[in-house]
């Protein structure tokens, strides 16, 4: 007898809340209706993320996949948790299927499952950042796309070594100790590329700047991060600076009280005392270019570089509270150089290289008696062989993202310390 | 029976007005009844949630749920393909587990038979005629997950290590040792990224022609399928079979009725090493065409789930993989079309696990009151 009753009051249960969830459908209705009024056309465009918006590399994307198509008033479908797997080219495909004419993925390791997906569907964009196949691939519907970060990691440095000489000038630390750390995801050219710029940043401003690395061998570990950014505040560094993607060193910079010059994005609202600048690519640029160029039926650049003058390479504001003083006028007045072709951020003259054949340090590159760059064959197309393909070395600099988009910069120079390699 | 009861009774009716008698005696539509309501009753629990949290209506979210596991005729084949991955690591943990010897290095296992089937492909796709790369895909892969099962096994039976403990650490390894060799054959140096492997000529590729299978899922489908017809023979009707259910009980049972009980946990494992070592070809020759040290994804641990939810039987097994199949695909729905992080769809799905699991329990169990004399007795 109870069992009969308790079975009667689940069910009564269940009718009672199907019940109550029909009300509600109204409102939802209503919700479907207000997207379809700012919606001004019928095109669709897909997005893959590696992560979700908890990461702030793919919330980055994000952002500028809603802003761009926003701005165009075609419809946005964004896929999250997508793995570097055949489930990004199932994704791919599926966003295919729902009728997308653009499909995006923002991952490295996504760049074979897309073209994958761009062979089988002529007609569909697909455009992919980070990449670096789409040159030598050849497909008139697959695009690589990327910015020269390395431009605004140099900006960023300019903070941190206007930073470095404020500590120095207070008397806080001795010229000597002005040390850099760096918390890296893995050893290699996108990840160097960026250390270096923002390295040769700020020892344009602070010349007995160094620096040390510490990699994590992980985009995405947020213990990782925090344990590598206070290993680096414990060797001494006075400043810290990330290319990983969670809040881990941040947040560990924020404890420990160290300035912090961020990227992806801003973290002011977790570190509102030790945030100065953060650089970021801003893809809205970008996206809304390509996405025209496939509604248009225009073609879309095989690898296609944003710039500071495209605005996909730009800087957060200054946090004055942890910033050096005039920081922002320092950051315009760099810029409007290296906007200019004034100054270059791989200027050989600045930094100096040693080749050292035995220890695999820097082989294939050819320096003068002093140590500058003179010839480097950068690795630009993809092969098996890993050998040099193209001279980056002309006009007294090295040329980055000029050959193709992804960076390509993969030397270690004289005054960084790598505490550890990671690949 | 009736003096393990009297036994429970006595211990448990001492100080709580309720006792838990083991039930012996429910009619399977019974049970059946009793899981179907409480799938139900798990629906309402999430639905109360996600109005709460999110104000969405719950019919809508598990109507997208469900168009997300099977919407379109592409949806259906990964649903089936997820599925079959995921089943086919859970029949590789499952006569460990029948033997009670917790392989939780499934992970590890499913890797290296992948990195078998991702190095064949790679040094010999180009050298070799493209079906004797496919037999050594197989040999390879098989004999890979079988080498790291069996390491273990051997230690348990000469030493009697701690399986569980072992097989964990295995798996470290195994993550190391893959992403060494992403990095060793990385497509770009140093990108840590193998691109797909023999994209020309295909070689060493478990897939039908596309004429045949559009979506490329079939064959992998096909070799779970008749693995799990395989795996249930194994297990209830062979005379092995019979022996893992025997050492599972009681090693001492075992030894006394003239089992090798040494012999039954190397053979196990080996099988169970061995399957995880299709399921890595599986999801490197037929799925991704190359490797990542995220290529088991975790399924060697949702396994186990599987596994157990099913106790061990590989026909039930199916339904299972394909209810935690059905929610991770419809999972991904949500989070797409209603813009709710993924971890949304986790705890809904976490919570209609809870209620399964729980109705087991109800199943296997029922509550008692104790009747107040005996109370007043004591």
């Amino acid at each position: 007898m109870k069992k009969i009753i308790a079975l009667l009051l689940v069910a009564l249960f269940v009718c009672g809340a199907l019940a109550a969830c029909g009300g509600s459908k109204t409102a939802d209705n209503n919700n479907t209706a207000a997207t379809a009024d700012q919606k001004k056309s019928d095109f669709k465009a897909g997005f893959i993320f590696l992560h979700d918006e908890n990461s702030t590399y793919d919330l980055n994307f994000i952002n500028a996949a809603k802003a761009a198509c926003e701005n165009l008033g075609v419809e946005c479908i964004l896929k999250t948790n997508i793995e570097e797997s055949n489930a990004c080219k199932e994704t791919a495909l599926d966003l295919v299927d729902q009728g997308c004419g653009f499909v995006f993925a923002d991952s490295f390791g996504h760049e074979s499952y897309m073209i994958e997906a761009a062979k089988a569907n002529p007609k569909v964009q697909f455009s992919h950042a980070t990449g670096t196949m789409a040159h030598t691939e050849k497909l008139d519907n697959y695009h690589n796309a990327f910015a020269s970060i390395y431009e605004g990691r140099y900006l960023a440095g300019v903070a941190a070594g206007m930073k470095l000489n404020e500590m120095i000038e207070s008397g806080k630390i001795t010229a000597d100790k002005a040390k850099i750390g760096y918390v890296g995801a893995y050893t290699y050219a996108e990840v160097k590329s960026g250390y270096t710029s923002f390295f040769l940043g700020a020892r344009s401003i602070c010349p007995t700047a160094t620096m040390e690395v510490q990699f994590t061998g992980s985009w995405y570990d947020e213990t990782l991060e925090k344990e590598a950014a206070t290993t680096l505040i414990n060797n001494g560094c006075v400043l810290i600076s990330q290319h990983a993607d969670s809040m881990g060193a941040p947040t560990a910079c924020e404890d420990a009280g160290v300035p912090d010059v961020s990227y992806n994005g801003s973290t002011l609202a977790s570190c509102p005392n030790t945030f100065i600048v953060s650089s970021r690519i801003d893809w809205t640029p970008y996206l809304e270019y390509a996405i025209k160029a496939a509604m248009n039926g225009d073609k879309i650049d095989a690898d296609w570089t944003g710039t500071l003058g495209t605005k996909s390479v730009v800087l957060t504001e200054v946090n004055d509270k942890a910033a050096a003083k005039d920081t922002q006028a320092k950051i315009d007045e760099v810029k409007a150089k290296l906007d200019s072709g004034e100054i270059h951020v791989f200027d050989t003259k600045t930094f100096t290289v040693t080749v050292d054949e035995a220890k695999q340090l820097n082989v294939g590159a050819k320096v003068d008696g002093e140590g500058h760059l003179t010839s480097y064959m950068a690795d630009v197309d993809t092969d098996e062989a890993f050998a040099g393909d193209t001279e980056v070395i002309a006009d007294g600099y090295f040329h980055e993202s000029e050959y193709r988009s992804a960076p390509y910069f993969a030397l270690d120079i004289d005054g960084i310390t790598l505490l550890n390699t990671k690949f | 029976m009736t003096t393990t009861k009297a036994i429970n009774k006595e211990a448990s009716s001492r100080e709580k007005p309720f006792h838990i008698v083991k039930r012996t005696d429910m009619p399977t539509w019974k049970s059946w009844l009793i899981r179907i309501l409480s799938v139900l009753a798990s629906l309402v629990v999430c639905a109360i949630i996600i109005v709460a949290v999110t104000g969405d209506n719950p019919l809508e979210v598990y109507g997208t749920m469900i168009k997300g596991a099977v919407g379109s005729a592409r949806r259906v084949w990964v649903l089936l393909q997820e599925v079959a991955l995921l089943l086919c690591v859970s029949l590789a943990v499952t006569p460990a587990f029948k033997m009670r010897f917790w392989n939780i290095g499934a992970e590890g296992q499913v890797l290296m038979g992948g990195l078998g089937a991702t190095a064949v492909m790679l040094l010999l796709g180009h050298k070799l005629p493209a079906p004797v790369v496919l037999v050594l895909v197989i040999v390879v892969s098989i004999l890979c997950g079988a080498i790291w099962g069996v390491i273990p096994a051997v230690f348990k039976a000469f030493w009697n290590t701690n399986e569980t403990l072992f097989t964990l650490m295995m798996n470290y390894i195994a993550i190391q040792i893959v992403s060494y060799f992403t990095y060793v054959w990385s497509s770009n140096k140093g990108n840590n990224v193998i691109n797909t492997i023999n994209v020309d000529n295909h070689a060493g590729w478990l897939n039908l022609p596309e004429s045949v299978d559009r979506y490329g899922y079939l064959l992998n489908i096909i070799i779970v399928a008749v693995l799990t017809v395989l795996m249930y023979f194994y297990l209830n009707r062979s005379k092995q079979g019979y022996e893992i259910a025997v050492v599972g009980e009681s090693i001492n049972t075992a030894r006394y009725a003239g089992i090798n009980v040494k012999k039954v946990i190397i053979r196990t494992m080996l099988i169970s090493g061995a399957l995880c070592g299709v399921a890595g070809m599986l999801l490197v020759s037929g799925t991704d065409h190359t490797i990542t040290p995220n290529t088991a994804a975790g399924r060697g641990f949702t396994a186990i789930m599987v596994s157990w939810l099913a106790k061990f039987n590989p026909l039930f097994m199916v339904l299972t993989s394909l209810l935690l199949v059905f929610m991770e695909r419809g999972a991904i729905e949500i989070s797409t079309v209603f813009g709710l992080n993924t971890s949304f769809s986790e705890i809904i799905a976490g919570i209609i696990i809870f209620f399964i699991i729980g109705s087991e329990f109800f199943i296997n169990y029922s509550i008692k009151r104790t009747r107040a004399k005996e109370v007043e007795t004591k």
